[in-house]
């Protein structure tokens, strides 16, 4: 780990500060940062510990709920209210990781965690997203957790959240101090980026930006789904190659989001939509089909394995579908 | 000033030094194991505050006041806590590197159920959940053995659960 310098933050100017200076980087819980600092692909110049500030608290935010940006996992999804009538994001934060990691990954954090891209997290190898202009191996590499919509020439990695997934499903917002005292609310929808030409930029989180809080709409009526896809199992402690979420009522329509197939983002803002014609959630479109079809095509030369939803037609040479197991 | 096993020690000067090289570098108390140092096996859990957590993934320097309770804390060869003796009743180890890391976490998940925690497997997260053995596979799915002592692990376990309830 390469040496840095520590600050402790005991407010939010101060955090936001501290934050905006080069080479500054927030630490909450730490399980994906203190994890990419020892493999030398985060190079903090100063780390600003922000876990003395007071946004560990789950509140009522009008109708909906306010989850404090250092709310753990564990206490997230743990919460009465969040297990009640929002379950769907209880089951997708405990479908993720570990117990333990849970138990330090906070709401701020996991939204922040970077791609789980094998090329990204090996220095020797190069990469747009960590080091800009160095290219890119998992395209025409051996890229078998790798995106299949919203690539670009510069990288194909994958967003490897869960939690993000309901949260866009439930349309919620994350709350964001910025340097000069101000407050901005953005869509957990928007909050990620495609990589585009400039892939070393996850999210929309500008220097001195510092998450407060994610907040909640009113609860939704209906039955709500997680499933998860992964290629082998326990589930919990990898990241989804396929997450979907559906929280449902007839009445309403199918709201649904998608993530992690997706380069890097929110799947879920192109392809969620509502239905309210339709009592069957949406599938994969034909648009779909094709859209990933290209990817595969252009940048998976090794390994083009066909998401389960467009398997090839019987008989055409490809790998076995993945597990599938539907969480209750 | 960090707290471990009720004996106080100074933060290290090194902000770099993680929890887990703290305690066994530093302090000298070496049950807790470094396996992968990435998070992902669990052989280095502590309980710090009462919760579990991978020590390799925290800096020292971050739990300024906190307690930390290591293998160490949790019972000794002449005084084992129950799950320490279950693991030897039940065999639920073979080399041993991985059990330390076992103990503590099964320690913390105990307390984790009689909490109410639920998991990736409860049934409907807004209910109590109930210690099957598939709850405490799941529970326990951040501890890897690559001895493969898995039954025996979750026999252990299981003893211990039942007689607490």
């Amino acid at each position: 780990m390469r040496p840095f310098d520590y600050q402790r933050a005991d407010a939010l100017d101060q955090a936001t500060q501290a934050t905006h200076a080069g080479g500054a980087m927030a630490i909450a819980g730490g399980t994906n940062l203190i994890d990419l600092m020892k493999l030398q692909v985060e190079t903090p110049v100063t780390l600003v510990d922000i876990n003395a500030l007071p946004l560990d608290a789950i509140a009522v935010d009008g109708d909906g709920l306010g989850i404090g940006a250092l709310v753990t996992n564990t206490d997230a999804a743990n919460d009465e209210r969040i297990r009640r009538d929002y379950p769907l994001l209880a089951r997708a934060i405990l479908a993720g990781a570990t117990q333990q990691l849970r138990n330090k990954a906070t709401t701020g954090g996991n939204l922040c965690q970077r791609t789980r891209c094998y090329y990204f997290t090996n220095i020797d190898q190069p990469c747009n997203k960590r080091e800009p202009g160095s290219g890119c191996g998992a395209i025409k590499g051996i890229a078998r957790l790798h995106a299949i919509l919203g690539t670009s020439d510069q990288c194909i990695a994958t967003y490897p959240g869960d939690m993000a997934v309901a949260l866009a499903a439930l349309d919620a917002a994350v709350v964001i101090a910025a340097a000069d005292g101000g407050e901005r609310a953005v869509p957990v929808r928007d909050f990620h980026r495609l990589p585009g030409d400039t892939p070393e930029r996850d999210n929309v989180l500008e220097p001195g930006d510092v998450i407060t809080a994610v907040t909640l709409p009113a609860p939704v009526s209906g039955r709500q789904i997680y499933r998860k896809v992964c290629a082998r199992s326990p589930r919990s402690s990898i990241w989804p190659m396929v997450a979907s979420t559906a929280p449902t009522s007839r009445s309403a329509g199918w709201r649904t989001s998608r993530g992690t197939t997706r380069g890097s983002r929110n799947c879920w803002s192109a392809k969620s939509r509502r239905c309210r014609c339709s009592t069957r959630p949406p599938t994969c479109c034909s648009k779909t089909r094709k859209a990933m079809a290209r990817t595969i095509s252009r940048y998976r030369s090794h390994d083009g394995r066909w998401p389960p939803c467009c398997a090839r037609p019987r008989g055409s040479s490809h790998e076995r579908a993945p597990e599938t197991r539907r969480t209750r | 000033m960090i707290t471990v096993n009720g004996a106080e020690h100074a933060l290290p000067d090194d902000p770099r030094t993680s929890l887990l090289d703290f305690l066994r570098r530093d302090v000298g108390l070496t049950g807790t194991k470094k396996g992968c140092d990435h998070g992902q096996c669990g052989a280095c859990t502590v309980i710090v505050d009462g919760i579990r957590i991978n020590s390799c993934l925290t800096l020292a320097v971050m739990h300024d006041g906190d307690e930390v309770t290591t293998i160490e804390g949790i019972g000794t060869p002449d005084a084992p806590s129950a799950l320490q003796a279950a693991f030897v009743k039940h065999d639920g180890f073979q080399c041993g590197y991985c059990t330390p890391g076992q103990i503590c976490s099964a320690t913390a998940m105990l307390d984790e159920i009689a909490a109410g925690w639920p998991s990736d497997v409860t049934d409907d997260p807004a209910e109590r959940p109930t210690l099957t053995d598939e709850e405490i596979r799941e529970r326990m799915s951040g501890n890897l053995c690559r001895c493969g002592a898995y039954s025996n692990i979750v026999a252990a376990i299981r003893e211990v659960a039942g007689a607490r309830s």
